[in-house]
């Protein structure tokens, strides 16, 4: 594709945007990734929009990397935001290495899981946040379109972490919802280091389901303290990537 | 003590603790009472200024319940229907009004039942706490007939026939009873055991503001209620206005034709007079309410109000800042009619290295605090509390281990990163001695743990898997 017929691609898509309504003026929160922004429609992670985060690996039921990751997005928008949970495993200070500020976070705390949805519902509902992000074990495909029409009414992106402690509640995660985004994080290992220690952690990131945009999956390094994301160094070397560190360079 | 006329007899009207545990009790001759104790206190007693110091704790009360009445000489009703959540639980309420009048130095004795009589007879005559719903009977049955609220006469009467508990005297024939004792005996029986309503007169402070509305035909449809609710705010944001006001608590009531009444009662983070906030804060448990055969009357009290300046109307665009902040408070509002206010709230860093310790609830709306942690190592984003017992494998004392099972889970770690040492803080109270040892550990999936050793291998530290990292 040449670059005249992508500008009128763009051109579309925003005009299809327009007709769909929802807020006009919101652009897509980029990753500052060529390889993620490329991939995903408008540039980047719609705002104003349902994302949907599931863990893989070991102990996924903490969801330690998926937390990580919507922190760091949660960080890089502008503004408070609610984080509505039912369990009180959350750690603080963990936040806070990918640069979401405690100050920024209002938490509001369910006695049990099904009270979540309707608090998650009405931080959508209140334009001043950047971001509700959910804890959510069930999420039917009425209640999740329930929740992508509060967040496109209002242009407040909601961030769902699904979670689980069963077998079969982790199999309720496979349902399909009317999510805008599907991703999963698994965690893989790092990078060897020359001396004993550890670096930065290093995660798969697929993307399962995207609203224009195929599937695919990436090896990424974990959020650093501003909530970004980047390219491991060894894979960054590769042949496909040299447009991007020429770009990153000029 | 002090003492009252009744007749041409000095009785004892209210005795303190102290006078009591001597033998002295209320109803007992002042002259007998003397003979008892001869160097008694006696105080002539008011009347009148009890009944004003109970209406002041019934005011007092209204904390706990919008529906407070006094009950002379002695009493307090509060319906704690519909408001019990806001402390966690029945119990919980209660504990807590029974010692914060403690502290006040009234010795209270409370209790929570389904009838406002069985209450009544449990806290007088009964173990004091809640009884369960739909218990009611059995725990009156036992209690004394005197918990009944029936004339002195017709109690000596009930004795005399041998009549000495509540279950005696309800399992007797009614006709007879009624013909031989008046309507009311058998009345107080149904209100004791919760057959018989008994309605609760709210006491309402005169200056508070309040708005009420009565109908001529009764209503019941969610939608009538909503909109009278709005224009109810509506009046009272008007009332509040001119006194330069706002609400902090707001209670509304509602009484139905069989004469029963029910409430409701939301809180609000800051002083709010936004009449369409305000209603809509009652819009989920309006839901809630059981109309019967229909409401006859609405009233909506601001039961608790604070100084509001009159402010200009944000003009969109202009301080954005500020309409993000009071926009804020309506948000925590709304979700703390839903869950409580206690369950909004924010995280403060506390200046500890104890990840237990590390952080402390603050209100939702405090101002910001500014602080963050102390620069550390890479810290969890999930904490195991309490941390689960590990059984890990070094290959050298003091070395993070080489394997690791937890949960029945063999995992063979890859890369390690410690000791980090974090000290128990003793100036905090920390009765545990052992200083923990933390290691990051990966494992050769990928996935990364924080576990740490209470005590070094030599001393026999014991392991324990505390954290997830990402």
């Amino acid at each position: 594709m040449n670059p005249g017929q992508q500008d009128r691609l763009a051109d579309l898509r925003l005009q299809i945007a327009r007709y769909e309504g929802g807020p006009q003026n919101t652009t897509p929160l980029p990753f500052s990734l060529r390889a993620l922004d490329n991939h995903l429609p408008g540039g980047g992670l719609a705002r104003g929009a349902l994302h949907e985060m599931i863990e893989a690996g070991l102990a996924s039921e903490f969801a330690g990397s998926t937390t990580l990751f919507t922190a760091g997005i949660a960080a890089r928008l502008k503004g408070p935001v609610l984080w509505c949970l039912n369990r009180r495993d959350l750690f603080a200070p963990g936040l806070l290495r990918a640069g979401l500020h405690p100050d920024r976070v209002i938490y509001a705390e369910a006695e049990r899981e099904r009270e979540i949805l309707p608090l998650i519902e009405e931080g959508l509902r209140e334009k001043g946040l950047a971001a509700v992000v959910g804890e959510v074990t069930r999420m039917s495909l009425i209640a999740s379109r329930r929740l992508q029409l509060a967040a496109e009414a209002t242009g407040v992106t909601a961030l769902i972490i699904r979670r689980w402690w069963t077998l079969a509640e982790k199999d309720l995660v496979h349902l399909p919802t009317a999510a805008v985004t599907r991703w999963r994080i698994a965690p893989t290992p790092s990078e060897l280091m020359p001396v004993p220690g550890l670096g930065r952690e290093r995660w798969q990131v697929e993307l399962l389901r995207c609203r224009g945009a195929e599937p695919r999956t990436w090896i990424l390094e974990a959020c650093d303290a501003k909530g970004r994301l980047a390219l491991p160094a060894d894979l960054a070397d590769r042949s496909d990537q040299a447009a991007d560190r020429r770009a990153a360079a000029s | 003590m002090t003492v009252h006329t009744v007749g041409s007899r000095r009785v004892v009207r209210a005795a303190c603790a102290a006078a009591q545990e001597t033998g002295l009790h209320v109803g007992m001759a002042l002259a007998q009472a003397q003979a008892l104790v001869p160097n008694l206190h006696v105080v002539e007693a008011v009347p009148d200024e009890d009944e004003a110091s109970l209406r002041e704790l019934a005011r007092w009360a209204i904390g706990y319940s919008p529906v407070v009445a006094a009950d002379p000489p002695d009493g307090l009703w509060i319906d704690i229907a519909g408001v019990a959540h806001l402390f966690g639980s029945e119990e919980e309420l209660l504990a807590d009004l029974t010692s914060r009048l403690t502290r006040q130095g009234i010795a209270a004795k409370a209790a929570v039942a389904d009838a406002p009589g069985a209450a009544w007879a449990v806290a007088r005559y009964g173990a004091t706490g809640v009884v369960p719903t739909g218990r009611t009977v059995d725990a009156v049955a036992t209690l004394s007939i005197r918990g009944l609220r029936i004339t002195a006469d017709k109690l000596s009467a009930l004795h005399k026939l041998g009549i000495e508990r509540v279950g005696q005297l309800a399992a007797m024939p009614r006709a007879p009873l009624v013909r031989r004792f008046g309507r009311d005996v058998a009345l107080r029986l149904d209100q004791a055991l919760g057959h018989a309503f008994e309605p609760i007169t709210p006491l309402i402070p005169k200056e508070t503001p309040m708005a009420s509305c009565a109908f001529a035909e009764p209503i019941g449809r969610l939608e009538d209620l909503k909109s009278v609710l709005l224009r109810l705010a509506k009046d009272l944001c008007r009332q509040l206005e001119r006194r330069g006001e706002g609400v902090r608590r707001l209670d509304l009531l509602f009484q139905r034709v069989d004469q029963k009444s029910a409430c409701l009662r939301i809180g609000t983070a800051k002083a709010n007079r936004d009449a369409a906030h305000l209603a809509k804060l009652f819009d989920e448990r309006l839901q809630a309410i059981d109309p019967g055969f229909g409401i006859e009357e609405i009233v909506l009290i601001a039961s608790k109000v604070e100084p509001l300046a009159e402010t200009q109307a944000q003009v969109r665009g202009l301080g954005e800042e500020d309409a993000g902040e009071a926009d804020m408070g309506q948000l925590v509002d709304r979700l703390g009619a839903r869950i409580g206010m206690k369950k909004v709230y924010r995280l403060a860093p506390v200046q500890s290295l104890v990840p237990e310790r590390m952080a402390r609830r603050i209100p939702a709306l405090a101002p910001p605090t500014g602080s963050v942690w102390p620069e550390t190592l890479p810290r969890p984003t999930r904490l195991l509390d309490p941390p689960e017992p590990v059984v890990a494998t070094a290959l050298l004392p003091d070395h993070p281990p080489r394997f690791f099972v937890w949960r029945k889970v063999r995992h063979n770690v890859a890369k390690a990163d410690g000791p980090e040492r974090i000290t128990p803080e003793w100036w905090n109270g920390d009765k545990s001695s052992a200083a923990r040892d933390y290691y990051r550990v990966e494992t050769e999936q990928g996935g990364r743990f924080w576990i740490f050793r209470d005590a070094p291998t030599a001393e026999g530290g014991r392991w324990w898997m505390h954290g997830f990292f990402s």
